[in-house]
């Protein structure tokens, strides 16, 4: 690999990334445009959270790589072996031990500390796609704040189902300013954004934007006074270690209709069941 | 349930020997040389040079090698190689006047000066497969050894061998095509002058640049001229059934080489970075007029990397309808949205995001499935099944 420079992208494309990240910080949940590269790997498949972290690390680091809260998943594996051979950095699959980590639709069960960076990998940006496709439209509502539509859609499922039908990238309030994306995390994983120690970078490389949530900023998800926003419960357990109020993944295990619950993050699992 | 990192990683690794191996095929079968891809499958090189927006033959015959002939796999592993090099300048435009022509036609002129050249052209062959190409052992005549004759530049010039060797004799610069034969027209004032819609001198530049809207026309043409040739191809088409109908002639279509120069600042002259084959289409289209103004023709435009005919002359189509707003005209239909057409065209990012899909989702599939069986549930719907 030699041929290529320190995380693969040019020390120039790496600074021009770090201008819009401190953009980026400096207007939490604000979408910044950046010149996004084609990466070696797929769009749709990290682009954006690999150029993030790309910019971001340094020899000293050491990175995790999850995808759905897992380090085994056959992405993450993929993205964990792309940094190891352009940056020879150490990897751990230990979130206390990470200063930098990658994840595609979840966010740790580990509480986060100072100093550690999340980088998630987006696919659609924008929070309002669904309600308005153009994008010129959707930033001028930015720009003026305009949110209204988005109560209107809440308030509408509420009124046909009886609760607000996103159970994924459910829409947050970032620093009482920016409506945001928060990448598909369940919602499950919503209320640990919210004064997270640790700084929250997110790139979507295909749509050319990033955003980030600072460290301790408020994120809150959209809801009414007699409608508050819940999270996702379970009956069962996790199957392998017992954890109650962790998120779970549902395993069919036959054709009969059996399922097995597990904990999604296996980092969390094994610590648990490694813990005396 | 756990998985070791090892078993995802000795999967990935499984994986990707099978794909070597089917890559290959059967070991007694020859393996292909790049330079037979690049000689024999000439117009995937060209295609794949132009949507993969890199000028390289060699490049792109060993892309699609690796990409097992796949060409949008192997325009994205062209397009992943190209973001990694430096950019060194922005050449001069490129004179297509001074083109060494292989292929020129019109539809809107009997004959135009220069003449019309047919050139190297599916479009009057019958298509009936040719067994004899079947036949590996039987070297084929030239069929009735037609008496081609040599490319030209405009009319009893040169061919471009002819020209380089002129051209170092000290003769640079003497010799030109024939004329463009749009500017026929624009001599008449027919049609509408080209004029740039952006003053700044410098040109955009997709690959460095986040799309920004409106887009000025060079954005545009950049975009449509990396696009997928399919997506194109039915906006076009799409012009055509009246989804933005614009009346299209062709003017011309021409198909040579040209030389790409670079003038460096330090130097103060140009100097000649080599020869691009490329396909150049020159739309006529329906004409506008106001009461300021009296009625004319307007244009749309396509250039392509080698010959990919079929692809600049449906660029040339939606460029024209992309330029609806600029030409006062209502903009109601999808090869007039610019950024319908302009964040869709691309086939890396397309063929990445509808992909992405088979990557996992099981968490936010989860996340579905408590939420559903909630709403059931309230809705006094027993589940069918009981789980453990």
């Amino acid at each position: 690999m030699s041929r290529y420079n320190f995380a693969f992208l040019d020390e120039h494309t790496k600074r021009m990334i770090r201008r819009a990240l401190l953009k980026a910080v400096a207007i939490p949940g604000y979408q910044v445009p950046f010149g996004s590269r084609e990466m070696p790997l797929s769009y749709g498949w990290g682009t954006g959270g690999v150029q993030v972290t790309a910019s971001i690390i340094g020899p000293d680091d050491v990175l995790k790589v999850i995808d759905q809260g897992a380090d085994d998943t056959t992405n993450a594996v993929s993205i964990r072996q792309f940094f190891r051979r352009t940056t020879g950095v150490r990897t751990t699959t230990r979130a206390h031990d990470a200063t930098i980590i990658q994840t595609r639709h979840r966010v740790p069960e580990t509480r986060l500390a100072e100093g550690q960076i999340v980088v998630f990998q987006v696919p659609i940006p924008e929070p309002l796609r669904w309600l308005e496709p153009r994008e010129t439209e959707t930033r001028t509502m930015h720009a003026l704040e305009e949110y209204g539509v988005m109560h209107v859609r809440l308030y509408e499922d509420i009124t046909r189902h009886g609760h607000v039908e996103t159970s994924y990238d459910y829409p947050v309030r970032v620093n009482g300013r920016y409506l945001m994306r928060p990448s598909p995390i369940p919602k499950f994983d919503n209320p640990k954004l919210d004064r997270n120690p640790a700084l929250l970078l997110f790139g979507a490389g295909r749509e050319k934007r990033m955003y980030a949530v600072p460290p301790y900023t408020s994120v809150r998800s959209l809801d009414f006074e007699d409608y508050p926003f819940t999270i996702e419960r379970w009956e069962h357990a996790c199957a392998l270690c017992g954890a109650r109020d962790a998120f779970l993944d549902e395993i069919v295990v036959d054709d009969k209709g059996g399922r097995m619950f597990v904990c999604s993050d296996t980092d969390h699992c094994e610590r648990r069941r490694s813990a005396p | 349930m756990y998985v070791a990192v090892k078993g995802g990683e000795q999967a990935i690794e499984a994986a990707h020997a099978q794909l070597a191996e089917d890559r290959r095929g059967d070991a007694a079968v020859p393996e292909l040389t790049l330079m037979q891809i690049e000689q024999q499958l000439g117009l995937a090189v060209d295609r794949v040079m132009t949507e993969g927006s890199l000028y390289d033959r060699e490049l792109a015959a060993l892309a699609i090698k690796q990409a097992r002939g796949d060409l949008v796999e192997a325009i994205f592993l062209l397009r992943a190689y190209r973001t990694t090099l430096a950019r060194f300048g922005a050449s001069l435009p490129v004179d297509t006047t001074r083109m060494t022509i292989r292929r020129r036609v019109s539809a809107t002129f009997k004959d135009v000066p220069g003449g019309q050249i047919l050139g190297p052209t599916f479009d009057y062959t019958h298509r009936l497969l040719d067994f004899s190409l079947a036949d590996p052992e039987r070297e084929r005549e030239p069929t009735a050894a037609v008496d081609c004759p040599k490319p030209t530049s405009g009319s009893a010039l040169p061919g471009h061998a002819e020209r380089a060797a002129r051209q170092s004799e000290g003769g640079v610069g003497a010799i030109s095509g024939p004329p463009r034969v749009i500017d026929v027209l624009d001599r008449e004032g027919l049609i509408e002058p080209e004029r740039s819609d952006d003053d700044s001198g410098v040109v955009g530049d997709v690959t460095r640049e986040p799309l920004a809207f409106p887009a000025a026309r060079d954005v545009r043409l950049q975009n449509l001229a990396r696009a997928d040739e399919g997506f194109v191809l039915a906006l076009g088409y799409a012009t055509q059934r009246g989804y933005g109908r614009n009346h299209p002639f062709a003017a011309e279509i021409r198909i040579g080489e040209v030389e790409l120069e670079l003038a460096p600042e330090e130097l103060g002259f140009s100097i000649t970075l080599g020869e691009l084959t490329v396909t150049e289409c020159q739309m006529v289209n329906q004409f506008t007029g106001s009461a300021a103004a009296p009625p004319q023709f307007t244009r749309g435009y396509g250039l392509t990397f080698g010959h990919t005919e079929r692809k600049a002359m449906a660029m040339a189509l939606v460029d024209r309808a992309l330029r609806a707003r600029e030409l006062g005209e209502a903009a109601r239909t999808p090869p007039q949205d610019e950024e319908f057409v302009l964040y869709h065209s691309d086939n890396v990012e397309a063929s990445g995001f509808v992909q992405h899909l088979k990557l996992p989702h099981h968490v936010d599939f989860q996340s579905e499935l408590v939420l559903l069986r909630t709403l059931r549930a309230e809705a006094g719907i027993a589940p069918a099944t009981t789980s453990p």
